[in-house]
């Protein structure tokens, strides 16, 4: 979610002047793997049980630390439970977790940065100020801070996640209205005669919004990664809710003798990541006409 | 002729292709020392591409082929990457159009210039700064010694111009390319330019001036190629080309130069729209030349009075407009004629009122203006329409050009001023596209998949959508090739014609504004330094910027 990254996602002019190089209309073979992994994921959310038949809290100490095999494709944990079925059980907290907390500072950057960017000059000024500041922290440790005050549990988390996003957000968005506003199409607007509201609603809030929305779906990776560390500090989802981040502290005392109690958990989060992480920056290739 | 000297370039059929399709198709060209071969062509044409080339730089996915390519006598058809890093700078400089593009922002002009010196001689440090110093002076910098230590970005165009160029001759190749060197440039600054290149093609080096412009290149060059689609189309010395061009093409580059051309006469080949050729006398519309009118003459349509605006800088206040008047009565176009830097935009943006002025007035058809606040203007703005330099930046870039042009058709039958007031946008919008000379089938384009010439024309058709009485007109066509320029210039000459508009025509280029203008107004450091009839401010100068521009601006030698 870098400067770089809203400039490629807004270079529409850049695109026109650069030698057209286009694959045809197909999505290239990495979007498509991205895709068909979030449609899993989003199974995974909507009806866990089509996508894993074993209950993710079933516990059967007899069968307790198997290894991979045809009946527990992802092993099992101390407890006996079945990892691919709790994987799964996670995906919907993990989802939830990521879009919430992406959400929530998106909102609150875009209050921010509408304030900012509207606001007038003192305004502008102090909530520029709060921003810096915000910045100063390192995002987990403001986050740290919200859960320390309001107690650790997934809702703290998600909120903790989504207010440590929010200066990013803040910014950008302050930065793309200010560009706009004082873009040539909304001055040609002026010379049109057209109303301050009408010029507001129909170029400068479309223009500096549908850059950041696809910049978020980049943010949702971030978050997830950024809510599974809470969760292993053990201030997010706690255990025994199926959470990938709660099932890597969890399967951290077995490591050496139980590698996929950590490993697959691991690997959806790493997975999920690069997925979303994929299918955001294919939205803003789209952006700017590639493909 | 068996002792002439090794021709500084000898090509023959070169060949450039990228991907499945070729762009240079053979072209034979053959440089001595001390000459001077100008490529013309529009953009498209390939000339750049050749200009590469010919510098073994067309670009990693490109197929180049020659039978030979020598620079100076040596064989370079087939040299590798390697071989090729050893031979440019020596054997060949380049100087590109966009200088600051050419330089490291973040490095002295100094090492620039220094690296072809380091890199292909064994100099001590002490004796290359003083070439660095000589090639500066020689370049015509002034204040060499201070010169070495600014970066680009501190130097004005003309400066970094000169930068590039000393870097290009710094190992004193006796091949010389030169890439539009001068199309960014200011008239008065071009012409000290061309002058330094001449100056350098007379110390023996053969140079290569590429360039859209025939104007340009008509006072240097000794022979001219004439470039098109990837083929040499038509090539002779600069006077056969230009007194007697074989080639239709040829004689629609040359018609285009606006320079010299009286008003009315049409640049472009193409033909007038029907619209006006079946009006063969001026209909209702088309009132003529009002200027001579003295009903009209009295209130001007546009009147700027005594127009003060400066911008608060570091250090103080920068005085962009210093006192500026002007009247623009109907039907009539006032050219307002400056260097960069000058204020020209700053006077467009006071007329539109997108910048109030600190002292003074503007005054339209009669009326307070820049005094109203901007409610109280809205209404009557879509009386004044403005065309600008770059109409991409000026088009949301979400919407097509359909979208574009019902959005102006709404905003004008708001005010009530469409002539269609009701009913659907899209046939409206299919005549304002016909008026412009578009076909239907743009309204589904998105500007950017448009040409420079097409955007203009989409620019014209959203000013025209409110029938405007005034158009403000800023830089409009000096982002386009010449043949485009002219069907530009014609364009908006049919519609001034045809809708009796009021034109304020601002420009750089004298040769575009002596064309377009009944009055015309130079400006310099913010003021005007002369004014008055176009054909007699640009044949008889009162003021010595304005002879000095005069001079200085490119026009066919012939």
């Amino acid at each position: 979610m870098s400067d770089l990254e809203l400039q490629q996602a807004t270079a529409v002019s850049a695109a026109a002047h650069a030698p057209a190089r286009r694959r045809g209309r197909m999505p290239r073979t990495g979007t498509l793997v991205a895709g068909a992994f979030v449609l899993f994921l989003l199974a995974a959310t909507v009806a866990p049980e089509l996508v894993a038949t074993q209950d993710p809290n079933a516990i059967s100490p007899v069968d307790a630390f198997q290894s991979p095999s045809p009946a527990h494709w992802f092993g099992t944990d101390e407890s006996g439970r079945d990892i691919y079925s709790r994987v799964v059980a996670g995906t919907a907290t993990s989802l939830l977790i990521g879009i919430s907390a992406t959400a929530i500072g998106l909102a609150l950057g875009l209050v921010l940065g509408v304030l900012a960017s509207f606001g007038g000059r003192i305004v502008d000024f102090g909530v520029n100020r709060l921003v810096e500041v915000l910045f100063a922290f390192p995002g987990l440790l403001l986050a740290l801070l919200v859960i320390v005050v309001y107690g650790p549990g997934p809702v703290t988390a998600t909120v903790a996640v989504g207010l440590s996003t929010a200066p990013g957000y803040a910014r950008i968005i302050r930065g793309q209205l200010v560009a706009i506003r004082s873009s040539q199409y909304v001055e040609a607007a002026r010379v049109l005669g057209r109303s301050p509201a009408r010029i507001l609603s129909r170029h400068v809030l479309p223009n500096a919004l549908i850059p950041i929305f696809v910049l978020a779906t980049l943010g949702i990776g971030q978050a997830i990664v950024w809510a599974a560390a809470l969760s292993y500090l053990g201030l997010g989802a706690q255990p025994p809710a199926a959470e990938w981040g709660a099932m890597l502290a969890a399967g951290r005392t077995y490591l050496a003798t139980a590698w996929w109690m950590t490993v697959f958990p691991g690997l959806m989060i790493v997975g999920t990541t690069i997925a979303t992480t994929v299918l955001g920056r294919a939205l803003t290739r789209r952006g700017r006409g590639e493909r | 002729m068996t002792n002439t000297p090794a021709p500084a370039l000898e090509v023959a059929q070169l060949r450039v292709g990228f991907g499945g399709t070729d762009v240079v198709h053979g072209i034979d060209l053959t440089i001595m020392p001390g000459e001077c071969v100008a490529i013309v062509g529009e953009s498209g044409s390939g000339k750049s591409v050749t200009a590469r080339a010919l510098l073994g730089m067309a670009g990693a996915d490109s197929r180049t082929s020659a039978e030979h390519l020598r620079i100076d006598g040596l064989d370079l058809g087939a040299a590798s990457e390697r071989e090729w890093r050893r031979e440019r700078g020596r054997r060949a400089g380049l100087i590109l159009q966009d200088a600051l593009g050419s330089l490291d922002p973040l490095r002295t002009v100094g090492r620039e210039i220094e690296d072809p010196l380091r890199i292909h001689l064994r100099l001590p440090a002490s004796e290359r700064r003083a070439r660095v110093l000589r090639l500066l002076a020689d370049v015509g910098m002034p204040d060499p010694v201070s010169a070495v230590r600014r970066r680009s970005g501190e130097l004005s165009g003309g400066l970094r111009q000169r930068a590039l160029i000393a870097a290009a001759i710094a190992l004193d190749p006796p091949l010389l390319i030169a890439d539009e060197p001068t199309t960014a440039l200011d008239v008065t600054v071009q012409a000290r330019i061309l002058a330094l290149l001449d100056e350098i093609r007379e110390r023996g080096t053969g140079v290569l001036l590429i360039s859209h412009d025939l104007a340009v290149v008509s006072r240097m060059a000794d022979r001219i190629l004439v470039m098109r689609e990837g083929r040499i189309i038509e090539q002779g010395s600069t006077g056969e080309v230009l007194e007697a061009p074989r080639e239709d093409y040829t004689r629609s580059l040359i018609a285009a130069v606006p320079a010299e051309v009286p008003r009315g006469v049409r640049l472009s080949a193409t033909p007038m729209r029907p619209a006006t050729q079946s009006g063969a006398l001026p209909t209702i519309s088309s009132p003529l030349r009002p200027s001579h009118d003295p009903a009209i003459r009295t209130t001007p349509l546009l009147e700027l009075s005594h127009l003060t605006k400066t911008f608060a800088v570091p250090g103080g206040r920068f005085t962009a407009v210093d006192d500026v008047s002007l009247s623009l009565h109907r039907g009539e176009t006032l050219g307002l004629v400056g260097e960069s830097g000058s204020g020209k935009t700053t006077v467009a943006r006071l007329a539109l009122a997108l910048t109030t002025p600190d002292s003074g007035s503007v005054r339209f058809d009669g009326e307070e203006w820049s005094a109203l606040d901007e409610r109280q203007r809205r209404p009557t703005r879509h009386r004044i329409g403005a065309i600008y330099q770059d109409p991409l930046g000026s088009f949301d870039p979400r919407w097509n050009v359909g979208r574009l042009l019902a959005d102006a058709v709404r905003g004008a039958r708001e005010a009530g001023t469409s002539d269609v007031s009701a009913g659907p946008t899209a046939p409206v919008v299919a005549v304002l596209l016909d008026q412009v000379g578009l076909a239907a089938s743009v309204a589904d384009r998105k500007p950017m998949t448009l040409s420079g010439g097409q955007r203009q024309r989409v620019a014209i058709a959203r000013a025209l959508a409110g029938s405007p009485e005034l158009l403000i007109c800023d830089e409009p066509v000096s982002a386009l090739d010449v043949t485009i320029q002219a069907q530009i210039l014609d364009l908006l000459d049919d519609i001034q014609r045809e809708r009796g508009l009021a034109l304020l025509f601002i420009s750089h280029d004298l040769g575009v504004v002596h064309h377009m203008a009944d009055h015309v107004a130079v400006m310099r450091a913010g003021r005007i330094v002369e004014s008055g009839d176009a054909g007699r401010v640009f044949t008889q100068p009162g003021h010595p910027y304005t002879a000095q521009l005069v001079a200085d601006s490119p026009r066919l030698a012939t």
